[in-house]
């Protein structure tokens, strides 16, 4: 029982980090969503940031640089889609797929010639781990939240500055106005495009430094799809938080933690009546993709208004049409 | 100040393809008052007021408010130059609160929850206008939801406001208190434009109105010196007769439609229908009024098969068709034309041709998998010359039509199966005067020949004057059924609102 709580301790550590990337991405949907746009392209965006993140601080070692190469990159990938589906009306969904499989594609072929080559020191050194005195002796969660890269604390506050723009503001008000009825809005006076654009851009943005965490953080080398349907998973989480920004936290934690799984329960050594219990590998790492599925029929049983999609999601928004 | 023209139009042009909606159009309206704009369907009106309001650009015209021209590129402008519209279907967000809805489009900031509460009651005290703003609008009625846009204008300051067709959701009682708040405005220095085709609400608020026929304007008067004749006349380009006739019916009385308790609940257990009751005998029309929303879909729904009720009866010439399916129902002799608000929903099929939309109902009775399309267009050219539809040819495709002439071929359609029960749900919704009028010989016609007709209607002058019954319906209930003749219209308010006249407010 001793060596319980440290484990879960480390758990707990080892789930925020494998939750984070999930949170931006998620924090990425959120955004692109609450203006009525539904944005399958997060896989893709998240691509994009991982490989300009890693090349840029590969090439620079500045790790701000990294950043913005990540989050600019990712807020590119978003501009393309924002073009097809705001401004000529295209279909989401297709512009959606075609950016994850554009991203794809891009970030294996940049990145083809930084496979096993390592990043240099002051990218390590700005993102490693600070453990922040007194706080991080606080038990269980502790370590969780007060031992960690600042990249998982910046995702954190994002989130929190996040909700607090969405409802706080007359900003974020407008931002929902458009995505529940664009009509309304523009009656209103707000511009509906430029608003559009601004948060699918923002989104993007969040997307691409989701990826940069993997590649500059959490592996941190170059692999090929490195995000291994990370993007996925938030697309999905964004309903599962149903659009809010402080549920995505614990839905992101809660897929952290499946993913976690893996790996804790390799180093377990579990017995059952005597007996070894041997868990597969493969078992554990399907838990977060089976448990998308099962909250996505979840939550579809939900009624709350307030709860649901936006209602213009997935619609072209046109003044004059009649 | 310039007191001949607050705001003056010039010359507005604004075409849809090659449809042209305003053509040269002039309006003048002064700086408080009430002008009224009159024209039926297609005239142009909304096209007109949605420039002002800087939803739509114009092709060509000139826009002056106080003096100044206006270049108007989106409706932020418009909210700018003080001009505020309240359109036909609100413009609000359903999942916020009224307050939110009310400050909507403001500038960065962050949202002060009180002070807001306060200004707006303040506004609102000043006009009588009354809301809690922290009500969501989905949890409100249509008239609270319209009180909510006359806020929103008012907040921002606007000192012309537009409204377009404000009373057609409306109950008399409500129209009468938007009246007040209206009349209020005026006397605050405000203009008002307001679009209706109501006749008597013309003349009983505004001040000046102007005419539109066929996108062009036809005159402007003043209230005072004219008469609904003299509109009428100005709207439809000749004179016409606005007596609605109530034939009679000599022939046997027997019932076709018995409802007895018909209840239906939705999916969340709410009753949608409630212990209805009625009859409908040969030759009469059993006009149906209420709130929209009320249980009139349901009705429908259910006597046509489309839906089921959780207990109750309905039976037709004695026997039951509950739970029969539409097939089987339309086989009896059970027509319905049913005009759901995008007219296209549940009648006809947008995409398809007239032909083929008549052959939906009829294809049936011929044997064998292939469709006869001769017979098919003989009988979509009979109803065509029967009805006047103006359409290019057979062949047209539905959507393509004006809503009269679609309208016309969902009618046409249903009443050359020659049923004995015709169910007909707003079938002049959307229609202009003179095809509504058409709509309402048509009925006449029908019920002449013995035809149960449950007619459900908006407008109760037209129910008043049609029905030879009239049941009021309130919350899937049916509150009364009244004499047309000897029932006031404020009485007729009263039951859809769910009172009873007479009886003590309650609750």
């Amino acid at each position: 029982m001793n060596s319980f709580i440290p484990s879960l301790e480390l758990y707990l550590q080892t789930t925020a980090q494998m939750g984070t990337p999930i949170l931006f991405g998620t924090l990425g949907g959120i955004l692109c969503e609450k203006v009525g746009h539904l944005n399958l392209g997060v896989e893709g965006m998240m691509l994009m940031g991982a490989v300009a993140g890693y090349m840029t601080g590969l090439s620079s070692g500045n790790p701000l640089l990294a950043l913005l190469a990540a989050g600019f990159s990712g807020a590119f990938g978003a501009l393309l889609y924002a073009i097809v589906t705001v401004t000529l009306q295209g279909n989401q969904t297709v512009t959606g797929l075609v950016l994850t499989t554009f991203g794809t594609g891009l970030s294996s072929f940049l990145g083809k010639s930084m496979v096993g080559v390592s990043l240099p020191a002051s990218i390590q050194e700005a993102f490693s781990v600070r453990t922040i005195p007194v706080l991080a002796d606080i038990p269980i969660v502790g370590k969780m939240l007060f031992q960690q890269s600042p990249y998982v604390t910046v995702a954190l506050l994002l989130a929190v500055l996040l909700w607090l723009y969405m409802n706080k503001t007359t900003m974020g008000l407008n931002m929902r106005a458009v995505g529940e009825n664009p009509g309304a809005a523009d009656a209103s006076g707000i511009n509906v495009t430029g608003c559009k654009y601004l948060h699918i851009l923002a989104g993007g943005f969040l997307c691409g430094l989701g990826g940069a965490y993997l590649s500059l953080v959490f592996v941190p080398r170059w692999q090929d799809e490195i995000t291994a349907g990370i993007g996925w998973i938030a697309v999905a989480l964004v309903i599962f938080s149903t659009w809010n920004p402080l549920k995505a936290i614990f839905g992101a934690y809660f897929f952290g933690a499946l993913r976690g799984l893996s790996f804790v329960v390799q180093n377990l050594d579990m017995s059952l009546f005597g007996r070894k219990v041997v868990i597969a590998s493969q078992f554990l790492d399907m838990l977060p993709y089976f448990f998308t599925i099962v909250v996505l029929v979840f939550i579809t049983m939900g009624k709350k208004a307030e709860n649901q999609a936006p209602k213009a999601l997935g619609n072209a928004y046109f003044r004059e049409e009649r | 100040m310039n007191e001949e023209g607050f705001i003056q139009l010039r010359g507005i042009t604004k075409t849809f393809g090659t449809v042209v909606a305003n053509k040269d159009v002039n309006l003048t309206v002064r700086r408080g008052e009430i002008h009224a704009l009159l024209g039926e369907n297609g005239s142009g009106k909304s096209t007109l007021v949605n420039v002002l309001a800087g939803i739509y650009a114009q092709d060509a015209g000139t826009l002056m408010v106080d003096g100044k021209e206006l270049r108007l590129t989106s409706p932020r402008d418009a909210i700018r130059a003080g001009i505020g519209m309240v359109h036909q279907h609100f413009r609000l967000v359903e999942v916020l609160t009224a307050k939110e809805n009310i400050i909507l489009g403001e500038g960065p900031g962050l949202i002060h929850g009180k002070a807001l509460t306060e200004k707006i009651y303040n506004i609102g005290k000043k006009y009588g206008l009354y809301i809690n703003p922290d009500k969501k609008i989905y949890n409100m009625s249509v008239g609270e939801k319209q009180t909510v846009e006359i806020l929103k204008v008012l907040y921002r300051g606007a000192k012309i406001l537009i409204l377009d067709e404000p009373t057609a959701v409306l109950t008399p009682q409500e129209t009468e208190g938007l009246f007040r708040i209206l009349r209020n405005m005026k006397k605050e220095g405000c203009s008002i434009i307001i679009i209706t085709h109501k006749l008597g609400e013309v003349m009983e608020v505004s001040d000046r109105v102007t005419v539109l026929r066929k996108g062009e304007s036809i005159a402007t008067v003043n209230t005072s010196e004219t008469s609904p004749r003299e509109l009428t006349d100005m709207m439809v380009g000749r004179p016409m007769s606005l007596e609605i006739q109530r034939p009679a019916y000599e022939g046997e009385r027997k019932t076709v439609l018995r409802v007895k308790n018909l209840t239906a609940r939705d999916k969340d257990g709410v009753a949608r229908l409630d212990h209805m009751s009625f009859h409908l005998h040969e030759g009469e029309i059993l006009g149906v009024a209420g709130i929209a929303g009320s249980g009139q879909k349901e009705l429908c729904e259910i006597i046509a098969g489309l839906d089921k009720a959780s207990e109750g009866i309905v039976e037709y010439n004695g026997e039951s068709i509950l739970g029969l399916s539409p097939g089987a129902i339309i086989k009896r002799g059970v027509s319905m034309s049913f005009i759901p608000e995008d007219r296209l929903g549940m009648g006809l099929v947008a995409g398809m041709n007239i032909v083929d939309n008549v052959l939906l109902k009829t294809y049936r009775a011929k044997p064998g998998p292939f469709v006869d399309r001769k017979e098919g267009a003989a009988k979509a050219e009979a109803i065509i010359r029967k009805f006047e539809i103006s359409t290019p040819s057979p062949w047209h495709a539905v959507k393509n039509l004006s809503g009269g002439n679609i309208q016309k071929v969902l009618l046409g359609r249903e009443i050359d199966l020659s049923p004995r029960l015709l169910i007909t749900a707003y079938p002049v919704r959307g229609l202009d005067i003179g095809a509504s009028y058409n709509i309402y010989d048509v009925l006449n016609e029908q019920k002449r020949k013995g035809v149960a007709i449950l007619f459900i209607g908006e407008d109760l002058d037209v129910l008043l004057a049609l029905s030879d019954r009239l049941m009021v319906i309130h919350n899937g209930a049916v509150m009364d059924i009244v004499d047309p003749r000897t029932v006031t219209k404020e009485d007729v308010g009263l039951l859809m609102l769910g009172h009873r006249p007479g009886e003590e407010e309650t609750a």
